[in-house]
């Protein structure tokens, strides 16, 4: 290959990514700072979107509420991953990539369809209802289920769930069988050997684990207008699709993108570094989507 | 022992948790009923017959099909590169240069979809141009431009593991670099890049977050879908997720397979 050729090879993805993703995410930075006059937006240089956004409650409010989600989610996703995952590195035998596959495989199937399978379960008329009637738990279908906060951390819980165990899986299959049967040779127990060694060592994934679903949930949109009701307004992301949407208040949007943009970074950030802290068996698990 | 049951009896629950709302997807696209409603009655195919000839959403269809086929060459024209890059070549702001391109991966969609619609109203550039042959460029470009981070990850991954001493044993046999990079280099990332081509036009179709803000006239099949919800729901959704299902299964199915080749690299 000449010279030539070689600088166009890196430069070209270079320059893709710079135009395609730098320059909008730049200007989303920009943009936060320009001023809405009588709907039109203009290129004035304002702090005005973000103090209007940290000095109204109702904004702050929002954030914290879609952080609220977003931990429940976490925190359910990671209860039945860790064991799930646990099981598949150690218990199951031969079947082991069949059954992983088995598990992230909903990750690539459709999303919509996820989402909107929890419409029919919960609904009035949906399968739930169905069930209490017939063992005569309640005569009439209830309305509780579907189009509150509970229905969108179900419907997420499930969407994430495989997104979190993709690296705890990880890092368990790399802990190596002679530090397990270290532990035992000293006499200690399974469960200590869990709480000692195993569970220590997988802290690197779960961290990861966490951050992707507390991250991508907090950001999810879809499946709060699909099941949350009027809950789903409240969600910081559909604060965002409406002020881009019928609101047409671009550059107050830009200024919540930019907060979500930065708490996300921040946590990312804050994520590799206790992972890195962690890490003892020198396991990668960033990115679990790529590597999935 | 008794632990150990518990395990796998959470890890089973766990299972029937995550398929149960694809399963009630599917068998509810041949309920009899006009509602989707509690008991289901099996046994009919009406509801793809109406899909059939619903126009919407055949125009939808060819619409994602259209985009996701773009995306896919738009993210190996510049993922491929992207992942030699990252594996072979040294430059300031490398490390940048990294973290950008993973980052729609890692970002909600909506701060990417909202980031490119901003970015296409600034330049004037109109959500429906190039309509009706592609979908409109601003959606065809930010397909490419979230995804491309799917192939540069899949392909650096497998570059990491070739042995670079192949690559040097083919030019100490006189093979230019051209030669070496087409009979060398290639076959064995062969595999990932198609994997990755697969991975992408698996996530176009299913795409939502960035779609929604960058779609001009024609909707794609998940905005259509999306529009049919908002309504109200019909056992015709459930045939079409059904058949999205079906076909995003065998993709993925044929993925996992060429993943795990013991003869790819």
């Amino acid at each position: 290959m000449t010279r030539g050729a070689k600088t166009l090879g890196v430069a070209f993805p270079v320059v893709w990514v710079i135009v395609t993703l730098l320059l909008p995410y730049a200007l989303l930075l920009v943009q936060s700072f320009w001023r809405l006059k009588a709907g039109v937006i203009t290129h004035e240089f304002t702090f005005d979107n973000y103090r209007r956004l940290f000095g109204t409650p109702v904004y702050p409010h929002t954030i914290l509420y879609s952080a609220g989600v977003a931990a429940r989610v976490t925190v359910a996703s990671l209860l039945l991953a860790y064991p799930l995952a646990y099981l598949l590195a150690f218990k199951v035998g031969r079947h082991k990539q069949l059954m992983y596959m088995a598990v992230i495989i909903p990750l690539w199937v459709s999303y919509l369809v996820r989402a909107y399978g929890w419409k029919i379960i919960l609904g009035t008329n949906g399968i739930l209802n169905g069930l209490l009637m017939a063992v005569g738990l309640t005569h009439a279908p209830l309305g509780i289920f579907l189009y509150n906060r509970a229905a969108v951390v179900l419907a997420l819980t499930h969407i994430y769930t495989p997104f979190a165990l993709m690296p705890i899986y990880a890092v368990l299959e790399s802990i190596p069988a002679s530090l397990k049967e270290a532990s035992q040779d000293l006499y200690g127990s399974r469960w200590r050997t869990f709480v000692h060694v195993t569970l220590p060592l997988s802290f690197p994934g779960v961290m990861a684990g966490c951050t992707f679903a507390f991250v991508l949930s907090m950001g999810d949109f879809i499946a709060p207008q699909l099941l949350g009701g009027s809950d789903s307004a409240l969600m910081v992301s559909n604060l965002v699709w409406s002020l881009f949407g019928v609101a047409y208040n671009w550059p107050l949007g830009a200024a919540v993108s930019v907060v979500m943009l930065l708490l996300t970074l921040g946590l990312l950030w804050l994520a590799s570094r206790l992972e890195a802290r962690w890490n003892y068996t020198g396991a990668r698990v960033g990115a679990p989507a790529a590597t999935a | 022992m008794r632990w150990s049951t518990a395990l796998w009896v959470w890890g089973a629950l766990v299972f029937v948790f995550i398929y149960t709302p694809l399963a009630v997807v599917v068998l509810y696209s041949f309920h009899t009923g006009t509602i989707i409603a509690w008991p289901l009655e099996l046994g009919t195919l009406k509801w793809y017959g109406v899909l059939a000839h619903d126009r919407g959403m055949i125009a939808a269809v060819w619409a994602s099909l259209k985009l996701a086929i773009l995306a896919v060459v738009i993210a190996l024209l510049v993922g491929v590169p992207g992942a030699f890059v990252l594996d072979r070549a040294e430059f300031p702001g490398k490390a940048a240069f990294r973290q950008l391109v993973l980052l729609p991966l890692i970002l909600p969609g909506i701060i990417t979809g909202v980031a490119l619609l901003s970015y296409f109203s600034f330049l004037h550039v109109s959500l429906s141009s190039g309509y009706p042959v592609i979908p409109g460029w601003p959606v065809v470009i930010g397909h490419g431009a979230a995804l491309t981070s799917i192939v540069v990850t899949q392909v650096f991954a497998r570059l990491q593991r070739v042995d670079r001493a192949l690559e040097e044993a083919s030019a100490d046999l006189y093979a230019n670099d051209w030669r070496t990079f087409w009979l060398v280099t290639l076959p064995t990332i062969r595999t990932a890049v198609l994997g990755a081509a697969l991975l992408v036009f698996t996530l176009s179709l299913d795409e939502i977050a960035v779609t929604f803000f960058l779609i001009g006239r024609q909707n794609t099949l998940p905005l259509e879908i999306w529009g049919l919800l908002r309504r109200g729901i019909t056992p015709e959704v459930n045939a079409v997720a059904t058949l999205i299902f079906a076909v995003s299964l065998v993709i993925i199915v044929w993925w996992a397979r060429l993943m795990r080749d013991p003869h790819s690299t």
